[in-house]
């Protein structure tokens, strides 16, 4: 006999991004036995680019076609603009990826899983990007985390590697393990665990104050803070980001973040907004944290890729002031940044995955020194990218900082403000020392490619570098279409 | 406005020839050339914009508006008042003159070098230009970057720690400012400057005077300046000490005093305070400074002091001075930074107990420093003499001891002005000198002798800058509040009878 199962409407269109990668992934598998050892490389690569640039694709459409945003699939994923940016923004961090990733140095043996896992972590991460429910929330972040675990321990022969997977697997866990439990608490308070709902059953029962909701808010913001790398739960992120394969980090870097904070935007925006001037003030705290230890910590750092791990806490921070300022120029501030930020984090991994390769060894701020002249389109480009970091004019960094800040003033916060601008200040520091070390060290103490000869062409890693650049540059120039779609975007959110 | 893509083509013209020279691979000479070739072309714009502009006309001219993003009001405005005029005449002429120096000194990587110089010279005219507070902070900090690798790549032994001061400095300054600029656009609703009213507070009117005060540099912000002026080759030397310190007290002129009535009438006293002691320390420093370069450095800093106190003076003859003086002081300066240049370049050393007895043998040195020399120390009928003049009336007005303090440091500045020209020119031959050290080049002469003549035509007609810098209409005001206020540019709440 034939059981009826009552299941839902599937909106195939609001679930084409991540299949698409999910696709792509499936495929790269198969190569795995399929494809003859010597051709997985460009194979992978390639299928996993269409697979992102696919997802692109959907997600535009899915863009154009979700002017009013609603809950689908039983209302557990939401189809509408703010998830569909976000899916742009992954795919296009993660296409930028796979090019960092093309001539890395890695064993041959697991190529092709390797592609497979880059193309499943960007769909999770598109997945969760459109979540609707604590569920779904948790499924997406888990089914990303798992990816980016073995993607960090995926290169063996890489010192620091597997260290760096399980120490994420372990603190990444722990940060799963608060969300769920603070799914569980909400649940229990409110019986529901859609957003919408969540917030519908706080309004008409009055439990903004309830503990047991309070408490679980709390340990949600905790959990989506180790995915954000926020202090206080970024003891993971300079490890990790170290120790994982430097095209990982980019990745991680870019994506990760995206979509972490556009989580904690869309969860607590949607489904607490009466507990709003809880979570604005806890959020606004853990910006400062990360600010201040971020920047503070990154100040002292020697390696490369430990200095833009404390870097992108203190950018965690920097987002948060707009998550924190609660108002829809907070929201578009955010989806703004998120762009350059992810072209600039991308960029400047894939500039030390070049140097890396040259001189194969951890980059440092010593051996660093003469690289901008050596290799002039990466050294304009990571130049263009601390200056980008550092807020300063001509990148979308500027733009982005000065909306974040905006959204905070607009919010009556001029303290935030001034904190903001404080930590800007520091952060010149250590972004500036990056350009000293790579243009205006004495010739003599350039350590010059111990390999000899002249560097490798990559043409691939340099076309992605550009591509970031140009990104970079170009969202400060063309302002207004960036911030039409991140101001569409940020509609989907009851502001 | 129909003439409005002049003043874009004032800002992108270079950063477009910058982009050229940095991007071509054309030989050393070549690139030198090219881009002294688009720095005098800039000057010819320059000159045709000055043809253009209607100087009985109250106003914002030439101008021309694009929004850059809406929902907060922000526009790609610029447009010239006659003051801005002058100072970006000042910026293109002493960037020419330091990119021909350069030329003909030789610099290593001279792509990027040139490239960096052109650059520059597009982000200060874009400073003088800008209408809007943002496009205004966009340019302030574009200004930075250029300079930062000029300093630090091109300068000498000490670059590192000059540009990190001089970085940090600068920008811990330039980001209060950004905060102020946050504030006062998002309380306004508007970033333009031309359509936004006044604010009274107090706190974003210090967050503006911090950066200017830093950049100009305001006693007691100063620390960075002597590494800066002393690490740096002479002629990007010239141009800090010549031009971007008067993008600081443009920015005084333009945005603190013209947009922050009561606040200045509070604060007027403690800059006036701090304006004298920069002008009479920096005096005595100069006086005491032991090579070349100190007495520039430490005689710009006084004389952003006296600047400054013209400023302030807030009245006619005050804001006319100053903006005289602005540009006198940014030629003099130039002009000798540039020699200053040359001497080292042949005596490799700018100590003033090594140097002496140069006017021997090497006439038109002697005729070029001392004529720079003696309009520096304003003697009676050179311009530098009319702008101080006017500065010190100004500053009367406002109380006598402020004049009694500028005449002092006046006399002080003959005091160091006539040290250095007598420890370079005269005395017996220094040790460094040897008779192979020849006489200003034709090269050097053709850079150094333009600047000069222009401060001589400028001794001859000092109106032509003091007449046609602020629309005859200005008035000094009193705001109903009793706070006395200026009015220098027709949009000002104030100036409305």
């Amino acid at each position: 006999m034939i059981f009826a199962l009552d299941t839902p409407h599937i909106d195939w269109l609001a679930l084409s991004a991540p299949l698409a990668l999910l696709g792509a992934g499936g495929v790269n598998l198969l190569a795995a036995v399929l494809v003859p050892r010597k051709a997985r490389r460009v194979f992978g690569a390639i299928v996993c680019a269409l697979g992102f640039a696919g997802a692109i694709v959907a997600a535009a459409i899915l863009y154009a076609h979700s002017a009013d945003g609603h809950g689908v699939i039983a209302d557990s994923i939401q189809r509408d603009r703010l998830a569909a940016l976000t899916a742009i923004i992954v795919a296009g961090s993660g296409i930028l990826a796979i090019g960092t990733s093309y001539s890395e140095p890695m064993a041959d043996d697991h190529i092709a899983e390797y592609y497979a896992l880059l193309a499943w972590a960007g769909a999770g991460m598109i997945f969760l990007a459109s979540a609707s429910t604590l569920l779904t929330l948790f499924l997406g972040l888990e089914w990303f985390s798992i990816s980016l675990y073995i993607l960090c321990a995926i290169d063996r022969d890489l010192a620091g590697s597997l260290e760096a997977g399980l120490k994420y697997l372990i603190i990444g866990g722990f940060g799963s393990a608060m969300l769920l439990f603070g799914s569980a608490l909400v649940y229990g308070a409110t019986g529901t665990l859609e957003f919408h709902e969540i917030a519908r059953v706080v309004q008409a029962q009055g439990l903004s104050d309830d503990a047991l909701l309070v408490a679980g808010l709390a340990l949600v913001i905790g959990g989506l803070g180790f995915k954000a790398s926020a202090a206080p739960f970024h003891m993971w992120t300079p490890d990790v980001y170290e120790g994982a394969p430097t095209p990982v980090t980019a990745f991680m870097a870019a994506a990760t973040k995206t979509v972490a904070l556009v989580l904690t935007l869309r969860v607590l925006v949607t489904a607490f907004p009466q507990e709003a001037r809880l979570w604005t003030v806890t959020v606004a705290a853990i910006a400062c944290a990360s600010l201040a230890i971020g920047n503070l910590a990154a100040l002292v750092q020697k390696g490369l890729k430990r200095m833009l791990a404390y870097s992108s806490i203190s950018h965690a921070g920097f987002m948060l002031i707009a998550v924190a300022a609660n108002n829809g120029l907070g929201a578009r501030a955010l989806l703004y940044y998120l762009i350059p930020y992810s072209a600039m984090s991308v960029g400047a991994f894939a500039v030390v995955a070049a140097r890396e390769r040259e001189l194969n060894r951890p980059v440092t701020l010593d051996n660093l020194a003469g690289f901008g002249w050596e290799r002039p389109l990466l050294g304009i480009s990571m130049m263009v990218f601390m200056l980008g970091f550092a807020g300063l004019p001509l990148t979308g960094g500027f733009v982005g900082k000065f909306y974040v800040f905006a959204a905070a003033y607009r919010h009556g916060w001029t303290w935030l403000v001034i904190v903001g601008v404080a930590a800007t200040a520091v952060s010149l520091y250590y972004y500036l020392g990056v350009i000293r070390a790579m243009y205006m060290r004495p010739a003599e103490e350039l350590q010059l490619a111990p390999v000899g000869g002249s560097p490798p062409r990559e043409l691939v890693l340099q076309t992605t570098v550009a591509a970031a650049l140009i990104v970079t540059v170009g969202s400060f120039f063309v302002v207004q279409p960036l911030i039409d779609v991140a101001k569409h975007a940020a509609g989907s959110l009851p502001f | 406005m129909t003439s409005g893509w002049l003043t874009t083509a004032l800002i992108l013209f270079p950063i477009a020839g910058g982009l050229l020279v940095w991007l071509l691979p054309l030989r050393s000479f070549a690139v030198g050339s090219t881009a002294l070739l688009f720095a005098l072309i800039e000057v010819g714009l320059w000159i045709d914009s000055v043809a253009r502009f209607n100087f009985s006309r109250p106003g914002l001219q030439l101008d021309q508006r694009t929004s850059w993003f809406s929902d907060l009001h922000v526009s790609y405005h610029v447009g010239f008042y006659g003051f801005s005029l002058w100072l970006a005449g000042l910026t293109v002429v002493v960037l020419a003159a330091a990119i021909g120096y350069a030329f003909w000194a030789g610099r290593e990587r001279p792509r990027a070098y040139y490239g960096l110089m052109l650059i520059l010279t597009g982000a200060i005219v874009g400073v003088f230009v800008a209408q809007d507070l943002l496009l205004f902070y966009v340019f302030w900090e574009a200004m930075l970057i250029p300079l930062y690798f000029l300093v630090g790549v091109w300068g000498g032994a000490g670059r590192l720690r000059a540009t990190l001061m001089f970085v940090i400095y600068t920008m811990a300054g330039s980001l209060l400012m950004l905060a102020s600029i946050i504030v006062l656009g998002l309380s306004q609703g508007t970033f333009d400057l031309v359509n936004s009213g006044t604010s009274g507070s107090d706190w974003i009117f210090l967050g503006f005077v911090a950066a200017f005060a830093v950049k100009a540099p305001l006693f007691p912000l100063h620390a960075w300046l002597p590494e800066a002026y002393r690490e740096s080759s002479p002629e990007v030397a010239a141009v800090l000490s010549g031009v971007v310190s008067k993008a600081a007290a443009y920015g005084f002129l333009r945005i603190a005093i013209s947009k922050f009535p009561e606040p200045v009438a509070d604060f007027r006293t403690p800059i006036l305070v701090l304006a004298a002691c920069g002008l009479v320390y920096g005096s005595l420093l100069a006086f005491g400074a032991p090579d070349l370069r100190g007495v520039i450095a430490y005689s710009s800093l006084a004389q952003m002091g006296l600047i400054v106190l013209g400023l302030f003076a807030v009245n006619d003859l005050g804001l006319n001075g100053a903006v005289l003086q602005m540009v006198n002081h940014g030629l003099i300066s130039a002009t000798l930074f540039l020699l200053a240049g040359g001497i080292e370049r042949r005596t490799s050393t700018g100590e003033l107990a090594l140097l002496g007895g140069m006017a021997r043998g090497r006439p038109a040195l002697a005729t070029v420093l001392m004529t720079a020399g003696v309009i520096a120390l304003a003697v009676p009928g050179s311009t530098a003499f009319a702008g101080e003049f006017a500065i010190l009336a100004g500053v009367f007005q406002t109380g006598w001891g402020w004049a009694a303090v500028g005449a002092v440091a006046i006399v002080l500045a003959a005091m160091y002005m006539l040290r250095l020209i007598s420890a370079v020119l005269h005395q017996a031959p220094g040790s460094a000198v040897s008779d192979a050290a020849l006489d200003l080049r034709p090269a050097e002469l053709g850079v150094l002798v333009p600047l000069v003549a222009l401060l001589l035509v400028l001794s001859a007609w000092p109106a032509a800058i003091t007449d046609h810098s602020f629309p005859k209409t200005s008035v000094q005001v009193t705001s109903s509040t009793g706070a006395t206020g200026y009015a220098p540019l027709p949009n000002h709440r104030l100036a409305l009878p």
